[in-house]
């Protein structure tokens, strides 16, 4: 019963998260861009997310007739499966995650590596060459910076000693993972961004060169999907960030678990906002370049030297 | 557990015979994915779940993307014809036979020979780890001479000299 209730809440709380993204990286991008951003519906502007919904709801919902039909419509689902089903492993507050694997990070990895294919096999799939080239990038773009995601964690599980988030998060009590891991953490926070593709390493849907890149194709809810996916994938790298480097829901007692949980949440969720504000987009080249030759050297280093240092002390 | 094994089974089953017949080779690496998956929840549910989480990660999510990388490139209107060009129903007579032969085979070891029993708890990834090291550090040693190779190959066959084609940066 408890499980229930818990994944119900997690379902809603997420789904809204996402949605109310919307207009929150408005306003905040034009309260950095010196404008005032969407508020004349609601107060503040909030009721921008209801008529932005119900907009994307009654679009005409179109399948080009060049498309295959069977993967075009399964594609953005991908997205939104693999992004929701990572969300079960992350402890909100002490027992209250859907399931506490023993492996959990292993498994959001797994999630995060399938969540590729929804980019590629949209970018196939309507069989125009703008989206393939979109699904081109976003494969050769996702899959380096997955693996240097993976080895980039691998210096918390050591310390933790342990997959699981829940033992990560109690592992922290004495110190926040991101002072010893610092390196490990800034190797993640830049796959994080590129693994969702956002800007500034938004190149699959590069508006300026590509149209829009994998989704051109795509309108109504199933171009919606696309959108929310992006902002849930968003709110799931902060929602790890914030559990594996910087204590999870723990805190000084004042504020039950769940409200620091989430004002860390919300907290890289502004960061990843603010970068989109602030940095320009790199060329493909350049992005392939940096990964291979400065993060994935970098994250390797790291492992060895914590696995060097927790063998000394031990 | 046992009828979860079964479904997974027969999930995995149905899944590879697509790979073969399918025409459309994206499908056909769909299905692929899918039969990855059963046998992930196969190795899961045999008490292998870093195991399952690593069939997910390495091969659904990573050789498979680049499987489908390179066939995304190939014209899939012309690759259909020939496909339904090469399967036709005499291309399966003989692959039936050697798989018919197989599966007795199969079938007689299963009931000739004790199976040994995969009930020994949950594997961690510590033993999986000692076991690579220790029991089975030969064939790591020689695989990671293979990747090496490849990483050498391929570097090899990347490096050509940059080529500026505009006329005012031609070199001489």
């Amino acid at each position: 019963m408890h499980t229930a209730i818990v994944i119900v809440v997690v379902l809603l709380v997420v789904i809204s998260i996402a949605a109310g993204l919307i207009w929150v990286e408005r306003r905040l991008l034009a309260l950095w861009q010196d404008r005032l951003g969407p508020n004349r519906v609601g107060p503040l502007g909030l009721m921008q997310v209801l008529a932005d919904m119900i907009k994307i709801f009654f679009k005409e919902d179109w399948i080009p007739p060049f498309a295959d039909k069977a993967v075009f419509i399964i594609a953005p689902a991908i997205t939104m499966v693999t992004t929701l089903l990572s969300f079960a492993f992350i402890p909100w507050a002490p027992n209250f995650v859907v399931f506490d694997s023993n492996f959990g990070i292993l498994f959001f990895l797994g999630f995060s590596s399938l969540g590729v294919y929804s980019v590629v096999l949209a970018g196939w799939s309507s069989n125009n060459k703008y989206s393939l080239l979109g699904g081109m990038r976003a494969s050769a773009q996702m899959l380096t910076y997955e693996v240097f995601m993976g080895i980039s964690l691998m210096g918390v599980v050591m310390m933790a000693d342990s997959f699981s988030f829940s033992a990560i998060v109690k592992a922290q009590q004495h110190m926040w993972f991101f002072i010893p891991q610092f390196a490990g953490f800034v190797v993640f926070f830049i796959a994080g961004i590129a693994e969702t593709h956002r800007l500034p390493f938004d190149i699959p849907e590069a508006e300026g060169e590509l149209v829009a890149g994998y989704h051109t194709e795509y309108s109504g809810m199933k171009f919606g999907m696309f959108f929310v996916g992006e902002y849930m994938g968003i709110t799931l790298i902060s929602a790890i960030i914030a559990t594996l480097f910087f204590g999870g829901w723990l805190g000084p007692s004042f504020l039950p678990p769940f409200v620091w949980f989430f004002l860390k949440t919300f907290f890289f969720i502004g960061v990843f906002i603010l970068l989109r504000a602030g940095l320009p987009r790199p060329r493909y080249d350049q992005l392939m370049e940096f990964g291979w030759k400065i993060l994935f050297p970098l994250s390797l280093v790291n492992l060895l030297v914590t696995a060097a240092v927790l063998l000394f002390i031990k | 557990m046992n009828l979860f094994f079964y479904i997974a089974g027969i999930v995995a089953i149905l899944s590879t015979i697509m790979v073969i017949a399918q025409k459309n080779a994206i499908h056909a690496l769909l299905y692929m994915i899918v039969s990855f998956f059963s046998i992930a929840v196969i190795f899961y549910l045999l008490d292998a779940p870093f195991i399952a989480a690593l069939e997910i990660i390495i091969y659904a999510g990573a050789i498979l993307v680049l499987f489908i990388f390179v066939t995304m490139m190939l014209n899939i209107v012309i690759e259909k014809k020939k496909e339904k060009r090469w399967l036709k129903p005499k291309m399966w007579v003989i692959p039936i036979i050697l798989a018919v032969v197989l599966f007795l085979d199969l079938v007689f070891a299963v009931y000739s020979i004790p199976f040994p029993s995969v009930d020994k708890g949950v594997v961690m990834p510590k033993h999986l780890g000692v076991a690579l090291f220790t029991q089975y550090l030969p064939a790591v040693e020689i695989s990671a001479m293979l990747l090496l190779v490849g990483v050498i190959g391929a570097y090899h066959l990347g490096s050509q000299e940059k080529k500026v084609t505009h006329r005012f940066f031609e070199k001489k």
